[in-house]
């Protein structure tokens, strides 16, 4: 269960999340839509511990994020934006790093899988810096579930993704979502949000304006209702 | 709602929390991890203490490959310092000894710290570029961990340096400089110099012009570790004993001790939002 309690966060005089209430649980994939500004990053990123909200609880599988973070951080992976990867290590450099970073043990034959599974193990000895933003993102997708996490924080993470990596990225998000996980991801791609979402969330102004189960949702009556923010999904 | 009661390391049972009690599993019947990670305050065995050192290591080593296949960092800091000594000895006659003892150790010192600024400047910028500090810090290790592998890939680089303009200083200034004090001196600078330069250079990452603004608030926080240095390369060149020069070296040391400590403690501060 990932808890969220009156967050709030602001930068300088901009207030991004007002109060924010929200509840995650288990077993599920809460997708978070909503336009630019909305507050969606900034939640992800208290989510991942890499932000401190001003005020506000944030409990990931019963540890306060806030007071925690270490603990926090063994149990997510994280892509974001940017696929943080280093541009003049290898893929398989790159991975074995952050496999050293989280503790993996003998990560040689863990990290060969997760590239076979996001269809990049030909470019395990190619530098980052020469591969495209998709394969990058895919290699950061790996790198997310290299230490085996129970949450899964994904910020956008279709853009830049052909549409057979779009494929890898939905089967993966449906393995990962299984008793004792869950899935938190932003996105401006409805059609994407809704497949693989369990419950939709549709931020506003650093509140939450909807919170549906997927199978609820109307889409239409979604674009309706957040006409001009969802131009912008 | 119920509130998850989860331990670290356990996972909450399916359905856990409908009955709102806090239910555990043991994390590796879902395959989940409940490994050891390096870094972790709690703990204290001498496993830890390894696995910390591994750490440290890692991202060292990491800083240091990098190094070896783009050359940024080294080849500005050794090359700055280069261009310090030839415009001396354009600017002083070095050819009268005096004049190369009088401003030798100054130019030393004052060369391989400005060219030390533009070096810490590169090795954090590096980091920004690609998001990859944020990277760094999505991991489990402390923050402190991360703090000591930076000082440690900048402590490389600035010794490494050193090391290819000490000849360079030597000839120029027809000094003798080659001498087991002077491992000393160099190594408690580059210590105070890699520590407190890596958390200014990370506070000062983000800023506009942190190519002004690094020097600024570093350099006079590093004068008394110059000072020593400075004096007891003095001592050194002019051939005085251990006992004349420990007097700075001490201060170095202090300098060194209290500085690698308090830095520890600010980095894990000034990398949030």
């Amino acid at each position: 269960m990932i808890e969220v309690k009156k967050l709030v966060k602001s930068f300088g005089p901009t207030g991004v999340l007002r109060g924010l209430d929200l509840s995650a649980p288990s077993g599920e994939a809460l997708v978070l839509l909503g336009p630019n500004g909305a507050g969606k990053t900034t939640l992800l990123r208290i989510l991942a511990t890499l932000t401190r909200p001003d005020s506000g609880t944030v409990t990931m599988h019963g540890i306060d994020a806030t007071k925690s973070g270490e603990l926090v951080r063994q149990n997510i992976g994280v892509v974001m934006h940017s696929a943080m990867l280093y541009g003049d290590l290898t893929v398989g450099e790159n991975l074995n790093f952050f496999a050293r970073m989280f503790g993996v043990p003998e990560p040689k034959n863990h990290i060969n899988d997760l590239l076979q599974r996001v269809e990049m193990d030909h470019r395990a000895e190619s530098r980052v810096r020469l591969l495209s933003h998709g394969q990058q993102k895919r290699v950061a997708l790996a790198r997310a579930l290299l230490h085996s996490p129970r949450t899964l924080l994904l910020d956008e993470p279709e853009s830049g993704l052909d549409q057979r990596a779009r494929a890898i990225l939905e089967g993966i998000i449906g393995e990962f979502r299984s008793p004792g996980r869950s899935v938190i991801m932003t996105t401006h791609h409805l059609e994407l949000g809704l497949k693989v979402a369990d419950s939709i969330v549709a931020l506003d102004r650093g509140r939450v304006a909807l919170h549906e189960p997927a199978s609820a949702v109307d889409i239409a009556q979604l674009q309706a209702q957040f006409a001009e923010p969802l131009g912008a999904l | 709602m119920a509130e998850s009661q989860s331990e670290p390391g356990g996972v909450e049972k399916p359905g856990g929390e409908s009955d709102g009690k806090a239910r555990q599993v043991p994390a590796q019947t879902l395959g989940l991890s409940t490994r050891h990670v390096p870094g972790k305050k709690s703990g204290g065995t001498t496993g830890n203490f390894k696995a910390s050192l591994g750490v440290i290591w890692a991202i060292a080593r990491k800083d240091l490959l990098l190094e070896v296949r783009n050359r940024d960092v080294i080849v500005s800091i050794a090359g700055f310092v280069l261009l310090v000594f030839a415009i001396f000895t354009f600017a002083v006659d070095i050819n009268n000894k005096d004049n190369a003892l009088l401003v030798g150790p100054g130019v030393l010192w004052a060369g391989i710290a400005f060219a030390g600024v533009i070096g810490l400047n590169r090795a954090f910028a590096l980091e920004m570029e690609r998001d990859t500090l944020e990277g760094l810090m999505l991991t489990p290790v402390s923050r402190d961990l991360i703090f000591l592998g930076k000082a440690l890939g900048n402590l490389m680089f600035l010794s490494i340096s050193i090391a290819i303009a000490l000849p360079v200083f030597a000839v120029l200034f027809n000094l003798v400089v080659f001498r087991f004090e002077m491992l000393v001196i160099a190594s408690l600078l580059v210590i105070g110099f890699s520590s407190v330069g890596t958390v200014f250079a990370a506070m000062s990452v983000r800023v506009r012009a942190r190519e002004i603004m690094l020097p600024m608030l570093f350099l006079p926080i590093v004068a008394p570790l110059l000072l020593a240095a400075i004096e007891a390369t003095a001592d050194l060149v002019h051939g005085d004993s251990w006992s004349e020069m420990s007097q700075w070296l001490q201060l170095a040391a202090a300098f060194d001790v209290v500085f690698v400590i308090v830095s520890a403690v600010i980095f894990q501060f000034i990398l949030e939002d």
